[in-house]
C-alpha cells in the first residue's frame, strides 16, 4: 500500500467523518442538559442551504458558515421555545423541525440546484504540509477539519473540567434538585439546544462546501440520524464521539473505494453499509440495559419546567 | 409561567384542572387556519396576489371530479400509514421509518405480481396485497426484534432501515427486475391489468384502496377503544408505571405497534404500486411514510380525526403541484407548509393543558 492511496483513504475517512463530529458534538451538550432534539437532520440541511445560498451569493464561504450557524440556531431556538417554555413532547417536535427542516430547505433551495460553488480548500501549513508522510496524511486539511478537532477539545474540557460543565450535567441528571439549589435550568437547557443548533448548522455547512461542493435537496442523506445514533455509540462520552465519527468515516470511505475497485458485490448493497453498521452499532452498545442506564443522561427527553 | 403585560391587564398562563377536551380537538383546526394565515403571507412575500394564490392551491384542485379523486388516492396512504404510526405513538413506540415500511411492500407486492401475476388468477391481487403486508411488517419486525431483544432505539433503527429499504429498491430496478425493454430506465414492466385495483369511477384515479383504507380505520378504532389490547397499549403509553404494575407487557406492545403498523405502511406501498403506478419504479412515494407522522399527530392519534388529517395532507400535495403549473411556485411550498402544520398544532397543543387568565396589576390592585 502506497503512501497515495493511505493518504486518499486518510483525507477521505476524516472529511467523511468532520459533518458527523461537529453535529455529534452538539447534539451530546443538549442531551447531557436532558433534552433530545430530533432535528439534527432539519438544522443541518437548513445550515447546508444557508451556507451554500450566502457562499455564492457573497462570494464569501465564511460569511456563508456564520449564515449557516445563525439559521440552525434560529430553528433550535422554535424547538426550545417549543419543549422548553411551551413543554411540548421532545420526540415529537425534534421529528417536526426535521420535517419542517426538509420542507423549508427543498423549498427556498430550488433556485440553487445546480450550481457551482468553489469549495473550502485545504490549508497549507508552512513547514508541515511539505512533510514526507506526515505531510500529506495530517496537516493537508481545510479549516473546518481543525476546527471539529479543536471543538473536540472545548467540548471535552468544558463539560468535564469546569463549573459550567458541572452545572450542565446536573441540570441533564436531575433538573428539579438542580432547580432547588438555585440553577437557572431553562436558560442551561436554552443555551445547550442552541449550541447544538449552532453545530449543526456548522455540520450542514460542511456538506455543502467541502464534502460535496453543492447544494442537492436532502443532501444529508441521514447524517443527522447517524449523528444523533453516534451520541448513543459514544455512551455521551465526548472523545468516543470523535473516535466513532472516524470509525463511520472509514465505512463511508473504505465501500466508495470497494465501488471502485469493483469487487463484483452492487454498488448500492455497498452504499447500505454506513446504515447498517449504524444498526450494529447500536445493537452492540445498547445490548447490555446498564451500559444505557449508567450513562444516559437522567433526564433526557422528559420535560422540565421550574414553575409548574 | 410567565406573565405577559397586555392592555391594562397581566395575562397568565395557568394550568388546567382538567385537560380541555374541547381544545383537543380546537387545536388541529387552530393550527390548520394558522397555517392557512402563514400561506397568504408566504405568498404575499413571493411576490403573488394572496388571495388569487390561495385560490389556485386551495380550491382550484378540487374543481374537477378528477381532482376530488386525486384528493382521495393521495389520502388514502397517508392515512393507512398514520393509523399505523398513531397506534405506536400512543403506546410510546416511536416508528418513524413507514416510509421504509412502505418501500418494502411494494418490494414484496411488485415481487409477487411480477412473478405469479398471471398464474394466480383471481387470487392474484389479494395475494399481492397481503405480500405487501408480509414486507412492511417483516421491515418493521427488525426495529421491533432490536428494541424488545437487545434494547436498541427503534426511532434510529426505523430510520436508517428507509435508506436502506430505498437503496434495495435501487438495487432490483438497476438489476433483476430491470425492464428489459425499458430502454434501461430503473423500472419494471409494466403490471397485468388483471392485477391492478379497480377504480372507484372511471375519468378519475382513485381506486379500491380508499374503501379498504376506511375500513382499516374503523378497525383500528375498535382496537384502540374498545379491545383489551388497545386498553393495555394506550396504558403503555400514557402511565408506563401503572402499565408495569398491571403486568401489561411492553414487549407485546412493542411488536403489535410494530407489526400493525408496518404492515398498514406495506398495503399502502404495494396499493401505490398496484395503483395508480401500474408498475415498479425508483419513485413510488413522495414522502408519504414520513408525512404520515404529520397526519398521526394532526388527527390527534383517532381513526376519525386521521382520515380528516390525511384528506388535509393531501391536498396539500395537490395545492404543491397546482401552484407549480399556474404560478411557476416551486412543488416544494408543500413540505414547508406540512412542516408548520405540525409546528403549529404542537404550540396549539399548549392550550389543551393551560389558559390564559387575565390578572389585574398589582399596583391597581393596591389603588
Amino acid at each position: 500500500m502506497n503512501v497515495e492511496f493511505l493518504a486518499a483513504v486518510v483525507t477521505g475517512t476524516v472529511v467523511a467523518a468532520t459533518p458527523l463530529i461537529y453535529a455529534a458534538l452538539g447534539e451530546l451538550i443538549a442531551e447531557r442538559a436532558g433534552v433530545l432534539n430530533l432535528g439534527v437532520e432539519g438544522m443541518m440541511l437548513v445550515g447546508a442551504l444557508a451556507a451554500f445560498s450566502v457562499g455564492v451569493g457573497s462570494g464569501s464561504l465564511l460569511l456563508g458558515y456564520l449564515a449557516a450557524v445563525c439559521a440552525s440556531m434560529l430553528l433550535a431556538l422554535l424547538f426550545a421555545v417549543l419543549t422548553l417554555s411551551l413543554q411540548t413532547n421532545q420526540v415529537a417536535t425534534g421529528l417536526a423541525l426535521t420535517l419542517f427542516g426538509l420542507g423549508l430547505s427543498a423549498f427556498a433551495g430550488r433556485k440553487f440546484t445546480g450550481l457551482p460553488i468553489q469549495g473550502l480548500r485545504p490549508m497549507w501549513i508552512p513547514g508541515l504540509s511539505h512533510l514526507p508522510v506526515a505531510g500529506p496524511l495530517l496537516f493537508r486539511f481545510d479549516a473546518a477539519v481543525y476546527g471539529s478537532i479543536l471543538l473536540y477539545f472545548a467540548v471535552d474540557h468544558v463539560l468535564n473540567r469546569t463549573r459550567a460543565g458541572l452545572r450542565l450535567r446536573a441540570v441533564g441528571e436531575s433538573p428539579a434538585i438542580a432547580h432547588a439549589l438555585g440553577q437557572p435550568v431553562l436558560l442551561t437547557r436554552y443555551a445547550a439546544v442552541l449550541f447544538g443548533g449552532a453545530t449543526s448548522g456548522i455540520a450542514g455547512a460542511y456538506l455543502s462546501t467541502a464534502l460535496t461542493p453543492m447544494w442537492v435537496e436532502g443532501m444529508s442523506a441521514g447524517r443527522g440520524w447517524i449523528a444523533l445514533a453516534l451520541v448513543v455509540f459514544a455512551t455521551w462520552k465526548p472523545l468516543r464521539v470523535l473516535l466513532g465519527a472516524y470509525l463511520f468515516g472509514g465505512v463511508t470511505i473504505l465501500q466508495l473505494h470497494a465501488q471502485g475497485l469493483g469487487l463484483g458485490v452492487p454498488s448500492e448493497i455497498l452504499s447500505m453499509l454506513p446504515y447498517a453498521a449504524t444498526i450494529v452499532v447500536l445493537v452492540i452498545i445498547c445490548r447490555d440495559p446498564k451500559t444505557i442506564l449508567l450513562n444516559q443522561p437522567a433526564s433526557l427527553g422528559k420535560s422540565f419546567h421550574p414553575d409548574v | 409561567m410567565p406573565e405577559l403585560p397586555w392592555g391594562p391587564f397581566l395575562w397568565r398562563l395557568e394550568r388546567r384542572a382538567a385537560p380541555s377536551a374541547a381544545m383537543r380537538i380546537a387545536a388541529p383546526l387552530i393550527a390548520a387556519a394558522a397555517m392557512l394565515a402563514t400561506s397568504f403571507l408566504i405568498f404575499a412575500f413571493l411576490g403573488k396576489d394572496p388571495l388569487n394564490a390561495l385560490d389556485v392551491f386551495f380550491i382550484e384542485p378540487l374543481n374537477s371530479l378528477y381532482g376530488w379523486g386525486e384528493l382521495l388516492l393521495k389520502a388514502t396512504p397517508l392515512a393507512l400509514c398514520g393509523l399505523g404510526l398513531a397506534l405506536g405513538f400512543s403506546a410510546n413506540v416511536w416508528n418513524i421509518g413507514a416510509e421504509g415500511q412502505l418501500t418494502l411492500g411494494a418490494i414484496c407486492g411488485g415481487g409477487v405480481a411480477l412473478y405469479w401475476g398471471d398464474i394466480l388468477g383471481p387470487l392474484a391481487l389479494p395475494v399481492t396485497l397481503l405480500a405487501g403486508v408480509a414486507g412492511g411488517a417483516a421491515w418493521a419486525a427488525i426495529p421491533a426484534y432490536l428494541r424488545t431483544r437487545f434494547n436498541t432505539s427503534e426511532i434510529l433503527v426505523s430510520l436508517m432501515l428507509v435508506y436502506i429499504a430505498q437503496l434495495l429498491l435501487t438495487y432490483l430496478l438497476h438489476g433483476v427486475w430491470r425492464d428489459p425493454e425499458g430502454f434501461n430506465f430503473p423500472q419494471s414492466r409494466a403490471f397485468d391489468e388483471r392485477i391492478l385495483l379497480p377504480l372507484l369511477y372511471d375519468g378519475q384515479r382513485a381506486n379500491l384502496a380508499f374503501p379498504m383504507m376506511l375500513g382499516l380505520a374503523a378497525l383500528s378504532w375498535v382496537f384502540s377503544s374498545r379491545l383489551f389490547a388497545g386498553y393495555r397499549m394506550r396504558v403503555g403509553g400514557q402511565a408506563p408505571a401503572a402499565a408495569a404494575y398491571a403486568g401489561f407487557s411492553e414487549r407485546r406492545n412493542v411488536w403489535l405497534a410494530l407489526m400493525i403498523g408496518g404492515g398498514a405502511a406495506g398495503l399502502a406501498g404495494v396499493c401505490e404500486v398496484v395503483g395508480p403506478i401500474g408498475r415498479l419504479q425508483l419513485d413510488i412515494s413522495p414522502g408519504y411514510g414520513f408525512a404520515a407522522i404529520i397526519v398521526a399527530f394532526v388527527g390527534r392519534l383517532h381513526a376519525i380525526g386521521i382520515v380528516l388529517a390525511a384528506l388535509l395532507m393531501s391536498l396539500l400535495y395537490l395545492g404543491g403541484e397546482s401552484v407549480q403549473l399556474g404560478l411557476q411556485l416551486p412543488a416544494a411550498v408543500t413540505g414547508l407548509f406540512q412542516g408548520m402544520l405540525l409546528f403549529y398544532l404542537l404550540a396549539a397543543d399548549l392550550f389543551v393543558g393551560f389558559r390564559l387568565r387575565r390578572v389585574l396589576r398589582v399596583s391597581e390592585a393596591r389603588a
